[in-house]
């Protein structure tokens, strides 16, 4: 056996119950790999303490055989979910030293089932933006950079995405709203669930755009993705959103064969942008597929152009109105010399919200604003409509689709910050599943020219986490991306 | 659509965000930008298409008008800037 920090969900939860090790021991490698590695950045809290006091009760249940799923695994969690007694910021100074008095829905779950926070990781600031530059924490490292070339891990989950591919962490927990945990999955080397929207409740998660809003797993593996969805997901009454659906069995479906399925290809991915590395894995990915015995077909999503732009009306609408509440009054950042209450409210957003988090606020106060609603919000609401109808004409037809998780690899820091909208542009293969609510995975599949991990991502049927599951698991043993990882010195 | 200093200003003031005047050009640029960029909307034929406006269609559930917790006002006002026993202490607000 290796490093102990080496080991993913499932590898830790059989090592704890063979006695390998203790759970004591293994969040013991954790935090000392998490200070080893502070370069990256991707952590903004750990409490050492707690998470070896919950270790040593975990590793107290199972002295006593009242073993919990979860028990002893060491889980970082994205700054976004509301902690009880623990700072959160959504990497916000807005938000500075705000401490919830009480836990959310997805991290309440996962400490019920013997989970341990072992830190809470950096974020785009609430979850706006693709490169986790946006974080009021600094940047974070992508662990796939090379010397002078500094990579971005992906965002806004891009704490989450390089704590699991740098072995901070067995698996971590992100968001996604528009790609936030599959793109930066993508970028990273790792693997990335956005489940279906109301399958995980959205109470204490801080909230960027409610419609879009999802929490999921970022993981090592599709098998440790699927133990983490199915302990945090299910029915919640406060969120009312969320849909009370059993939860089905996510790590059964990950060995079901593919023979009877059928993949879609949707041929808008083929956008000119796509670089000649991503083309080769997305063909490779295909004939994965095909030998293992999957039907593939090709399908049309023909309002596929228009979801970014639509998305990038619907999004900053929604964060305008869910972000109104941060006035400097009850709590969070307040600004000093004032002069008047609306001085005190203006000055306040203005001194706590970065550019990027502005910007949206104003997009959205515009296409909401008397006169412009009809031409902008409404109309994207109804092109939201279109590509929902888009996806319900090819799942009559295919049971997943097959496409990039993004148009090309991790790029530099600061390579596209000054340029809103090409920084938009890394979202265009995943705002589609969003904005209609569907369940999509992320794995790496492959490198590019330069080293950098590429993800391919798959998209599903509402509520049918098991077909995509199921044939992101035939495409990981395929890939082979471990050996890679290996080769490129990610794990020795 | 390109917006002017005007708009901005305007919008900035709706969402309470104060702009120096030496950024305003800046979010006039940016902010005209992304309109421009979202102006392809145009291209989509949405007559007779129902706006969405939740995702899986349904209607919100209810429930009961009634009293589920409470009795926990030191936790509400634990992260107030200031607090007197368990009020919150504001600003002056009425002018």
């Amino acid at each position: 056996m290796g490093k102990l920090s080496d080991l993913g969900v499932e590898e830790v939860i059989n090592g704890l119950s063979n006695k390998s090790f203790s759970a004591k021991e293994l969040v013991q490698a954790y935090i000392d790999k998490i200070l080893e590695d502070k370069i990256l950045n991707a952590f903004v809290r750990v409490n050492p303490e707690k998470s070896l006091k919950n270790a040593e009760l975990s590793d107290d249940r199972r002295k006593r055989n009242k073993v919990l799923p979860l028990d002893g695994v060491p889980i970082a969690v994205k700054d976004i979910f509301c902690t009880k007694n623990e700072e959160t910021n959504a990497s916000s100074k807005i938000l500075e030293n705000f401490v919830p008095q009480y836990e959310s829905t997805v991290t309440r779950k996962l400490l019920e089932s013997g989970g341990i926070i072992i830190g809470k990781t950096s974020m785009d600031e609430f979850a706006m933006g693709s490169s986790n530059e946006t974080s009021n924490n600094g940047v974070v490292l992508n662990p796939w950079s090379k010397g002078e070339k500094k990579l971005v891990p992906g965002g806004s989950s891009g704490g989450s995405a390089a704590a699991v591919s740098a072995r901070l962490c067995s698996a971590a927990l992100g968001t996604d709203t528009g790609g936030s945990i599959r793109q930066p999955a993508s970028f990273c080397g790792v693997v990335g669930l956005k489940p279906t929207y109301g399958r995980c409740s959205r109470w204490g998660i801080i909230a960027f755009a409610s419609s879009l809003d999802q929490a999921g797993p970022i993981a090592r593996s599709v098998r440790d993705a699927a133990i983490i969805l199915e302990q945090i997901s299910g029915f919640d009454t406060m969120d009312s959103t969320s849909v009370d659906k059993k939860v089905p069995n996510l790590l059964t479906a990950c060995s079901q064969s593919i023979k009877e399925k059928t993949i879609g290809i949707p041929g808008e991915y083929q956008i000119s942008g796509l670089s000649d590395d991503v083309r080769n894995i997305w063909k490779q990915g295909i004939e994965w597929l095909k030998s293992a015995g999957a039907n593939i077909i090709d399908i049309s999503l023909p309002h596929t152009p228009y979801a970014l732009p639509a998305y990038y009306i619907v999004a900053p609408a929604e964060a305008s109105a869910n972000l109104a509440r941060y006035d400097g009054i009850k709590y969070g950042f307040r600004a000093n010399n004032i002069t008047s209450l609306d001085d005190l409210y203006s000055k306040t957003r203005s001194e706590g919200f970065g550019a990027e988090v502005k910007r949206r606020i104003l997009i959205g106060t515009y296409v909401l604003s008397a006169g412009y609603y009809d031409a902008y919000y409404l109309k994207a609401q109804k092109v939201r409509t279109k590509i929902v109808q888009d996806f319900n004409i090819a799942f009559e037809k295919c049971d997943a689709i097959l496409t990039p998780t993004t148009p090309a690899g991790a790029f530099e820091i600061g390579e596209k910050s000054h340029n809103p909208v090409e920084m938009y542009l890394n979202d265009i293969f995943t705002v589609p599943a969003s904005l209609a609510g569907l369940p999509a995975i992320s794995l790496p599949s492959g490198l590019d020219n330069n080293k950098r991990p590429l993800g391919l991502q798959l998209i599903g049927r509402p509520f049918d986490e098991e077909s995509i599951l199921s044939v992101a698991s035939v495409l990981e043993d395929s890939a082979n991306f471990r050996s890679m990882e290996i080769e490129q010195g990610i794990v020795s | 659509m390109s917006l002017d200093r005007a708009t901005v200003i305007r919008i900035a003031n709706l969402a309470k965000i104060h702009i120096d005047d030496s950024e305003i050009d800046i979010f006039t640029r940016e902010l005209s930008q992304i309109l421009n960029w979202v102006e392809q909307l145009n291209e989509v034929d949405v007559k007779n298409v129902k706006p969405m406006t939740g995702v899986s269609g349904m209607s919100l559930r209810e429930r009961e008008d009634e009293v589920l917790d409470g009795g926990y006002a030191d936790k509400i006002v634990k992260n107030s800037k200031e607090k007197k026993k368990n009020s919150f202490s504001v600003p002056k607000v009425i002018e």
